[in-house]
């Protein structure tokens, strides 16, 4: 079954890691890394990728506006694929 | 279903639905992580990236944890006196009535130093936007009692709770102004959730709209979180919000001429 997929690209260096985004996802895609950027913050990442649909909830609550959202869409998803 | 879709393959084939506005500077944001300004600056910045009047809109500053907003709003922007924002965009937008004027405020710079200015200005009827982001405290100078502080509520100043027999009654600056002839839009907005930024992001494009069809004064509060000087995480702010703000500072539109 087809389906809508995203994806994120946080600009590392500049999340602050304030977690919004993680309580914001409703997917559960993004979690706080382990590692640390130059600044001393958790970033967010992609835990499961594969869940996200490009929603744009995380992006839209992000304060520092790290977060890019791209989205693909089934009909293109299969060509993708194919 | 099996999973051959990569990242780069999403990036490559899909759409591009989200990214920052070109109106918001490369300049890392000096607020506490999860602080609402960067919403608000966000979503004001984008309204003005979509209505294609980056190059018209000046923007007046506070004084207060936003007093850098000129660092980060791609725009022209002119620094204020402690409070007397609206004053000086009064006097911008008279000069260049054509161009569109915004304020951008604290509870401490709006509601406290420059009340005088503020009621003044709504009074008026001057035609610009005021944005006043109250998170109920002094942010920038370590987490004083604000005139919005709620009743009980603990600050570096009032460390056993606010005592509205000693300290008064906590300021509803958004009602207050609603009933002066002069305002056209006054609402009060949050930007904690994907849904209240969305409806943020409208009543921030209305009150440009307004401006441009000289309607008025328009006057947008948008409750927000300090977690820092609430000293919390930003999520349990956001949820200690909720659950006091909001009963307080209910959000809504309370004026739409």
């Amino acid at each position: 079954m087809a389906k809508v997929r995203g994806t994120i690209i946080v600009d590392v260096e500049k999340c602050k890691g304030c977690d919004l985004c993680v309580v914001a996802c409703p997917t559960n895609v993004i979690r706080l890394a382990p590692d640390v950027n130059g600044k001393g913050y958790h970033y967010a990442y992609m835990e499961n990728p594969e869940a996200c649909t490009g929603c744009v909830n995380c992006a839209m609550v992000c304060p520092d506006s790290v977060i890019t959202v791209y989205r693909l869409k089934p009909s293109k998803t299969e060509a993708a694929t194919a | 279903m099996e999973d051959t879709i990569t990242t780069q393959d999403i990036i490559k084939n899909g759409e591009l639905v989200f990214e920052k506005t070109s109106c918001l500077t490369d300049n890392v944001l000096s607020y506490c992580p999860g602080c609402g300004h960067g919403v608000a600056h966000r979503i004001t910045m984008e309204v003005i990236d979509e209505m294609g009047i980056q190059s018209e809109t000046i923007g007046i500053a506070p004084v207060g944890c936003s007093v850098l907003a000129y660092d980060f709003m791609n725009i022209d922007m002119q620094g204020a006196a402690h409070g007397r924002a609206p004053a000086v965009a009064t006097g911008i937008k008279r000069v260049y009535p054509e161009k569109y004027v915004f304020t951008y405020q604290g509870d401490g710079d709006l509601a406290a130093i420059g009340t005088a200015e503020t009621i003044h200005a709504c009074n008026r009827g001057e035609n610009i936007v005021i944005i006043f982001i109250n998170n109920g405290i002094y942010g920038m100078t370590g987490g004083q009692m604000a005139p919005t502080t709620l009743e009980g509520m603990q600050t570096s100043t009032s460390p056993f709770g606010r005592d509205v027999e000693r300290m008064g009654h906590p300021l509803k600056m958004t009602e207050l102004v609603a009933t002066l002839p002069g305002t056209c839009f006054v609402t009060r907005q949050a930007v904690h959730t994907p849904s209240a930024v969305r409806k943020a992001k409208k009543a921030i494009r209305k009150a440009f709209e307004n401006q441009k069809e000289n309607k008025g004064l328009s006057f947008i509060e948008i409750v927000s979180n300090c977690n820092s000087g609430w000293k919390m995480t930003p999520v349990k702010s956001n949820q200690w919000m909720e659950e006091h703000m909001f009963p307080f500072y209910p959000l809504g539109d309370i004026k739409d001429v």
